[in-house]
């Protein structure tokens, strides 16, 4: 009898390390993820089952513990538990209307960390990452390169960058290339 | 790089995050099933490519996602004013909404001596 094959869940980015010492690159823990779109009467009811509010304003973020609301339109939302909780069955029990998407193993993450973090990301970003347009908390789907991004500042010097798994050896070698020059 | 502002963003993000999505204004017939060839070609292909300028619809495909309105100058490419899709067209005579302020050198350097 054959032996049976055991499928290996491969990590995208496992182990892999990189920047400079101005910008340290570190790929994120798995993490759990939906992608969230509800009406405006919803949001309360769906705040409430998933342990923090979900945000209203553009270019904001709320967060509980490890788990993080990030606003990217004006009826979506990301959703991200570094914890790997069942966020699928959190906006379910809400018992109003919405759509939510798991997408943990869709999206994959990049820990940009040092005083070139702003830097690093800005070499294919085109957004202004300064402190006073992009504080700490600001969240905004954009564009790194030919990757689409959903950039997270978690604090001063440290950006998540959130981005399809496919496209992540791309976003890793570009931010790769960023962290180089930020050290110049 | 040309800085668009976003009505749902409420702020200007570079051209690289969105797309242009044609022309705005155009209402399709109720009837569509008894208009005629010639009318259903002026309604789906015919458009005018002004000279000056030109209301567009525009999407913030790499941001919010959302389609938003545009009047755009096709000769200087300067974005009159941008709004929300569903508002009726603004007037542009009546409001000059953007900074009428164009950056030249003198300007911002002074006089160059």
């Amino acid at each position: 009898m054959a032996d049976q094959a055991t499928a290996i869940r491969n990590a995208p980015l496992a182990g892999l390390r990189g920047g400079s010492p101005a910008a340290i690159l570190t790929p994120a823990a798995p993490a759990s993820r939906i992608s969230l779109r509800a009406a405006p009467d919803a949001v309360a009811a769906l705040s409430a089952a998933l342990g923090v509010t979900l945000p209203t304003r553009p270019k904001t973020s709320a967060s509980s513990g490890k788990r993080h609301a990030l606003w990217l339109g004006p009826d979506e939302w990301l959703v991200i538990d570094e914890d790997g909780k069942d966020l699928m069955a959190a906006a379910a029990s809400s018992g109003v209307m919405h759509s939510a998407v798991d997408i943990s193993h869709r999206n994959t993450a990049v820990i940009v960390s040092g005083p070139g973090a702003e830097v690093a990301v800005n070499s294919g970003c085109p957004q202004d990452l300064s402190l006073a347009i992009f504080p700490v908390g600001a969240c905004s789907r954009t564009i790194l390169g030919k990757a689409e991004i959903v950039l997270f500042r978690t604090a001063e010097d440290t950006f998540r960058v959130e981005c399809w798994r496919s496209f992540s050896p791309f976003v890793f070698g570009l931010l790769s290339e960023g962290a180089e020059d930020a050290g110049h | 790089m040309l800085l668009i502002y976003c009505p749902y963003c409420e702020e200007e993000r570079s051209e690289l995050e969105f797309r242009n999505a044609g022309d705005a204004h155009i209402a399709r017939p109720t009837n569509i099933a008894e208009i005629s060839d010639e009318e259903f070609e002026a309604y789906f292909f015919l458009r005018d490519n002004p000279k000056g300028v030109i209301f567009e619809r525009w999407r913030h495909i790499h941001g919010c996602g959302r389609f938003f309105n545009a009047a755009r100058d096709t000769v200087s490419d300067r974005f009159v004013t941008t709004y929300k899709a569903g508002e009726p067209k603004p007037d542009l005579d009546a409001e000059p909404k953007t900074s009428a302020q164009v950056e030249t050198y003198e300007a911002l350097e002074g006089a160059a001596q």
